[in-house]
């Protein structure tokens, strides 16, 4: 029990509790945009403040974005039409330019937001300049519209779309043009799509449009009660529905993610599609409790169930079962196993049969006559590997079993600081409860496992998939630069392989052990 | 209590009491002679054509050290080359090769056993063929099921290992990334049951992990 504890104690040593790392102080941001090697997001702030990151989980601050802009801030038309802050921006790439989308407020309701055109957003790129395309939308301070918080949306159809608002009045949709990114029709009036909310944004997937919108409070620290929340539509325009059926124009909306733990006020929802299947999604938490309750910005798994999406959660450190959603065998290490409790024959058979009836083993048939009592017995306690692992050779193969919680099978995943990550988790070791065999990748791309040494072959990233199963990859094969998957190659046989989105062979699932 | 029967008449056939007893077995159904030089793969890959000895009594014990002691005590001479009706001396005792045509995806060496009147229990079968590539190939994979515990040798090399009672599964044990070189590739395969039905396949993977097809398997 005592080295039970120690387990946990070191795998709750290294728990990173904080969501991202390095300078994360956010508040509103934007859709996180990989570029040029590096991922963007810009915030709330003088000048549209720029977080940068090399691999999604280490982040910097980096000057402002209105930097790049002749003059250093918006332009005399947006000043007009809204004022003179810079808020809440979003971010989409359009073909070979991005358009930055900002919110410029005066005094609320009457704000615009502006658009800034950027060839490139990489600030030592030589072209590093944005051109200031005026005023998009607006509102005079009077209609039911607070014109800041911009989302854009480009749809499978090429048709850019732009939702705004912020909780005077109705969020809107308008329709841009994907060459300018300024509005198609001008003259068109803007289509009120929710109300009650802002930071609303649009997911298109598979034949429905969602609009995902943050109820509650802003901007009390640990006493804001944001929230993300949803409804979905056939059409761009909308009715968004809820999953009960109420439109989201009459404050309707499914939640997707409300506070949870020590991340108080999750909201301004952002898509970041990696491909192959993974999808993640930005947020600012308005009061990250282990950061003295300041604004921080997170990275988390998006998962979709029954045709909606679905928050997920970055894995914490922990003992896990690692179990082949193609073949339900754990993985475990290639040593001889032996069962929980010991070996002993199934209890509670008739008198006579080798089944013994109750308590504990006992010599010899039971007694003549004597009645058939079946007992329950004592709670068998779980394997300590200090009790089977003698014998286990320092350097083993890995395979795959069917569960028994024996020792072998019981793997402890803890993040490895100061190795870096990706986006929305550090990387991490897979290493046999109570001993030092990690879970490594060899040569040619096998596995087997051997002493940590924090080498990259013994580094993994665990991303969830969109079906909230696991892809776990090594962050480097010796001797190789593709990337590789844990991957089941039939019933009892663990590997690595190139990932395949739309096969269970790489799709893990991770539980308690 | 059918169940008891079934067991109490395997344990008889497996202690040969009744053996002497018994007229000669009828051919198993699915197991045939070998017709022609060079059986190819199924569309699905799996090898049809093997020597198989005759089972050689072991513990039938099926955990990793017992499967090795199993090995150990049923081990083939160095010098043992296979041929239909060679036989091999383990143990004091002569034990015949054949050479045999599935005409399943699987082998059924019970059906194998029984049909000779021998042991099926507490047994361990020595199979071996060979495969010709047509060219060297590289990054393919072993693929076999066995029931129940099997070793598993390519060209010499051990490449697969299952222990443990288990039911012979189609690509239960995969090996690792194997080189097929052009010409000759020897498979060899210890089985080791313990107790009622006893079978395995075996069949090659691309890198892609999907059936080798286009071989030939040749005794």
């Amino acid at each position: 029990m005592l080295q039970k504890i120690l387990w946990l104690l070191t795998a709750s040593f290294a728990l990173p509790a904080l969501a991202l790392d390095g300078e994360v102080i956010v508040h509103d941001p934007s859709t996180i945009v990989f570029h040029d090697g590096r991922y963007y997001t810009y915030g709330t702030g003088a000048g549209l403040p720029i977080l940068t990151s090399e691999d999604g989980w280490t982040w910097k601050r980096a000057g402002s974005l209105m930097s790049a802009v002749p003059g250093g801030k918006a332009g005399p038309e947006v000043l007009a039409k809204g004022g003179n802050n810079t808020w809440a921006p979003d971010v989409i790439k359009v073909g070979d330019q991005f358009f930055v989308y900002y919110s410029a407020p005066g005094t609320q309701p009457k704000s615009a937001i502006g658009l800034l055109v950027c060839p490139t957003l990489s600030p030592e790129a030589p072209g590093y300049k944005c051109e200031d395309r005026g005023p998009v939308v607006w509102s005079d301070g009077v209609e039911d519209s607070n014109a800041i918080d911009p989302g854009v949306l480009l749809d499978p159809d090429g048709r850019l779309w732009l939702v705004y608002g912020s909780y005077f009045g109705y969020i809107r949709l308008v329709e841009l043009d994907p060459k300018t990114g300024l509005r198609r029709d001008p003259n068109r009036k803007p289509v009120n799509v929710a109300i009650n909310s802002e930071a609303a944004i649009l997911l298109h997937r598979e034949g429905w449009y969602y609009l995902l919108v943050t109820h509650g409070s802003c901007c009390q620290g640990a006493n804001s009660t944001y929230n993300i929340r949803m409804g979905r539509s056939r059409k761009v325009t909308g009715p968004y529905l809820d999953n009960m059926g109420v439109d989201m124009i009459e404050g309707g909306g499914k939640l997707f993610a409300a506070s949870r733990g020590r991340h108080i006020g999750p909201g301004h929802f952002g898509l970041l599609d990696l491909g192959d299947g993974v999808q993640k999604f930005s947020l600012h938490y308005e009061a990250d409790l282990d950061r003295g309750g300041v604004s921080v910005l997170d990275i988390r798994p998006l998962l979709w169930r029954d045709g909606w999406p679905v928050a997920g959660d970055n894995l914490v450190a922990g003992a896990y079962s690692i179990e082949s959603a193609r073949t339900g065998t754990v993985l475990e290490l290639a040593v001889q196993g032996s069962p929980v409790g010991g070996f002993r024959q199934r209890r509670g058979g008739p008198p006579g049969s080798s089944i013994v009836a109750s308590g504990p083993p006992t010599s010899g048939p039971p007694p003549e006559g004597a009645p058939f009592v079946p007992q329950i017995g004592p709670p068998i306690a779980d394997q300590e590997p200090a009790q089977v692992a003698a014998n286990w050779p320092t350097v083993t193969g890995v395979r795959l079993a069917p569960a028994m919680l024996q020792a072998q099978q019981k793997w402890i995943i803890a993040p490895v600081a100061g190795v870096g990550g990706y986006p929305g988790a550090p990387y991490f070791r897979i290493t046999v409860a109570g001993t030092e065999r990690s879970l490594t990748a060899t040569q040619g791309g096998e596995l087997e496992a051997s002493s940590f040494t924090g080498a990259p072959e013994q580094l993994w990233r665990i991303d969830q998939l969109v079906d909230g199963t696991y892809r776990i990859s090594p962050k480097s094969v010796p001797d190789s630069t593709a990337t590789w998957a844990l991957s089941a190659v039939g019933s009892s046989t663990p590997t690595l392989s190139k990932f395949d989105p739309a096969s269970d062979r790489q799709r893990w699932l991770l539980g308690a052990p | 209590m059918r169940i008891a029967l079934f067991v109490f008449s395997l344990s008889l056939a497996a202690s040969g009491l009744v053996h002497a007893q018994e007229a000669a077995r009828p051919a198993p159904s699915t197991l045939t002679r070998p017709k022609g030089d060079a059986q190819p793969v199924d569309s699905r890959g799996f090898i049809h054509r093997w020597f198989v000895l005759e089972p050689v009594p072991v513990a039938g014990r099926l955990t990793e050290p017992a499967v090795k002691e199993a090995l150990k005590l049923a081990a083939l001479p160095e010098t043992a080359q296979p041929s239909d009706g060679a036989k091999v001396t383990i143990n004091g005792t002569e034990h015949a090769w054949h050479a045999l045509d599935t005409l399943n995806y699987n082998l059924n060496l019970y059906h194998f056993a029984w049909s000779l009147s021998k042991p099926t229990s507490n047994v361990l079968f020595w199979v071996e063929t060979a495969i010709d590539a047509p060219r060297e190939m590289q990054n393919v994979r072993l693929a076999i099921g066995s029931n129940a515990a099997s070793r598993w040798w390519l060209n010499g090399e051990p490449v697969i290992a299952l222990n443990d009672d288990r039911q012979s599964v189609i690509d239960d044990g995969v090996s690792r990334r194997v080189t097929l070189r052009k010409g000759r590739n020897v498979i060899r395969a210890a089985i080791i049951n313990g107790g009622g039905a006893t079978d395995f396949c075996a069949r090659f993977l691309d890198e892609n992990d999907r059936p080798l097809v286009g071989l030939n398997s040749r005794l």
